[in-house]
């Protein structure tokens, strides 16, 4: 039922971007996004979009696997298409009623809709391709130079981890906890908006009980192993950059110098 | 009053790089009455099994039939089916949401549209079947012991007064006392008020002494259905997918081999000590 999800879901092909140091790929996708909102004209689209479609080629993640992603922020695309749409000033193209559609504000509509939804599948791809294990380990490790300035940057990581590994144990319990009040007669999808609210007790009364004695549980048995944060802790497989790594570092500045390139010249 | 599966299959996450057969072409019958057990190792699919029998999961390709009807077919009630076969969770104390135990029990009687006098009557006569004492009736579900909560949990479906009940894994997780309980308030419901229950187990010791029919899965498909007794004459197929014969079956064998005529086809301790005895009044082997 909840499976639709996309985001913050692994997708495991083996291909070269699930082998890459996770630094690199949270490294591109920061480029990624920065190139999202600093190109300008059809050529930095077209650059974008093909730097995009390459990416997701060498991921061989499937295409409409991804797009499956893109469904759960429709709404949100589509409301701020609408006010886009409708309220940008500008040189009206056709009005009706007190509603008009100016030029403006259908290049507007049109280019945040491409750039929402390109910033959805770049951001989806990286961890699609990319373990919550290694994401936290290379932010981790990214951030490693704040730990001077007293930022607690491993217990930041750890929960982080802790809480990207508890998104699919709590979607499953969800999915249990549905079934099981379904079983006993509850419907989720009935009546106006005060039922519906009513209805969700049976389920998030479970669910918070469940997520608190997961939580001790968990605590519990990190206390058991004497865990006690980041100072001296060693990695099993710590993060050591290889040829492909430095080569995608490579590609991605060349991207970004491009587009800004094209930004200034064009 | 019977199900019917014919063909059934269920493909798990398919489309997605997960994609797996949950489920392989599965055929049965459940008849009205009956007490079963369906038996398989973790992953063999039986809890998807079960979730196909009120329609919770829909079957990728083949029909389910309740009492003759298609449940697949447009406009059938669902909600109706649900409250016929009623579904018990594993660990289902974990769906224990109100603040006093009765009315928990009387959620599921609501849902089928009870007014409160009504369902709180159904809930007072599940409590009683399920044993729960009635001076805890008014207490918080959350301060009972873990198998209070899941006879409670029991109670919950059994007030809907379903006319076959299913329970995945019911014992998991309790001590030897509180399995005891549960499974013989099982075979008491199921001799007094002739519902058909399905017992779903990975355990062999638990389900012998109570079920008539034994079906076990393996890796998504029915691998033998047949009575007890006829199940573990194949126990040592049974070993190498991971599952067991109780252990009586196993000491008969040995028995048997030492040359002893005792018979092998016996399920359970109280049977095996009559086997023994009677063995033993015969005599002791003659080449001993």
């Amino acid at each position: 039922m909840l499976r639709d999800i996309t985001i913050g879901q692994y997708y495991p092909t083996g291909s070269v971007m699930h082998r890459m140091d996770p630094r690199v790929k949270l490294f591109g996708t920061l480029v990624f996004l920065i190139s999202v909102f600093v190109y300008r004209g059809i050529v930095g689209l077209a650059v974008v979009t093909l730097f995009l479609a390459g990416v997701i080629g060498i991921s061989r993640v499937p295409f409409r696997y991804m797009i499956r992603g893109l469904r759960a922020i429709l709404v949100l695309m589509l409301i701020t298409a609408l006010f886009n749409l409708f309220l940008t000033p500008g040189e009206v193209l056709f009005s009706f009623w007190k509603l008009k559609i100016t030029e403006e504000g259908l290049i507007c509509a049109v280019r945040m809709a491409i750039r929402l939804t390109y910033l959805i599948l770049g951001t989806s791809l990286m961890t699609l391709t990319t373990t919550p294990n290694q994401l936290t380990d290379g932010l981790e490790k990214s951030l490693g130079p704040l730990r001077r300035l007293r930022v607690p940057v491993h217990e930041i990581s750890m929960i982080m981890s802790i809480a990207l590994r508890f998104i699919p144990i709590l979607t499953e319990e969800t999915d249990k906890i549905m079934k099981a009040q379904m079983a006993r007669g509850a419907s989720f999808d009935d009546g106006n908006i005060i039922k519906k609210a009513k209805s969700l007790i049976p389920l998030l009364v479970p669910l918070f009980i469940s997520a608190f004695r997961r939580a001790n549980d968990l605590a519990m048995a990190m206390e058991a192993r004497c865990y006690h944060g980041g100072e001296g802790r060693t990695k099993m497989k710590p993060l050591r950059y290889q040829g492909i790594d430095r080569a995608a570092y490579t590609v991605l500045v060349l991207y970004l110098l491009l587009l800004i390139a094209l930004r200034v010249l064009l | 009053m019977s199900i019917i599966l014919d063909h059934v299959n269920y493909i798990y996450g398919q489309g997605s790089a997960y994609e797996a057969y949950a489920l392989k072409d599965i055929s049965l019958e459940i008849k009205d009455g009956q007490f079963i057990g369906i038996i398989g190792h973790t992953g063999s699919g039986k809890s998807t099994l079960i979730q196909h029998l009120n329609g919770l999961l829909r079957a990728t390709s083949g029909s389910i039939y309740y009492n003759g009807e298609d449940i697949y077919d447009d406009g059938y009630d669902m909600r109706t089916l649900r409250s016929k076969v009623g579904l018990v969770f594993q660990y289902p104390e974990h769906q224990l949401f109100e603040t006093t135990i009765l009315a928990d029990v009387c959620f599921g009687p609501m849902n089928q549209g009870l007014d409160k006098n009504a369902a709180e009557l159904r809930a007072f006569e599940a409590l009683h079947s399920a044993g729960i004492p009635e001076e805890l009736f008014d207490q918080s579900p959350f301060d009972l012991s873990g198998g209070q909560k899941r006879r409670v949990a029991v109670a919950g479906v059994l007030a809907m007064k379903p006319e076959i009940l299913i329970l995945d894994e019911p014992t998991a997780g309790l001590d030897p006392k509180g399995r005891d309980e549960i499974l013989d308030r099982l075979a008491k419901l199921h001799a007094e008020k002739h519902i058909t229950v399905v017992l779903v187990s990975h355990s062999m010791e638990d389900v012998a002494k109570y079920v008539e029919r034994i079906i076990v899965m393996n890796q998504g498909s029915v691998m033998y259905d047949d009575s007890p007794k006829n199940v573990f004459r194949y126990y040592r197929e049974l070993e190498q997918v991971g599952l067991a014969a109780p252990q009586v079956t196993y000491l008969m064998h040995e028995l048997r081999e030492k040359g002893y005529a005792v018979s092998t086809d016996v399920t359970t301790v109280a049977e095996a000590k009559q086997e023994i005895l009677q063995a033993m009044q015969i005599g002791l082997p003659k080449e001993l």
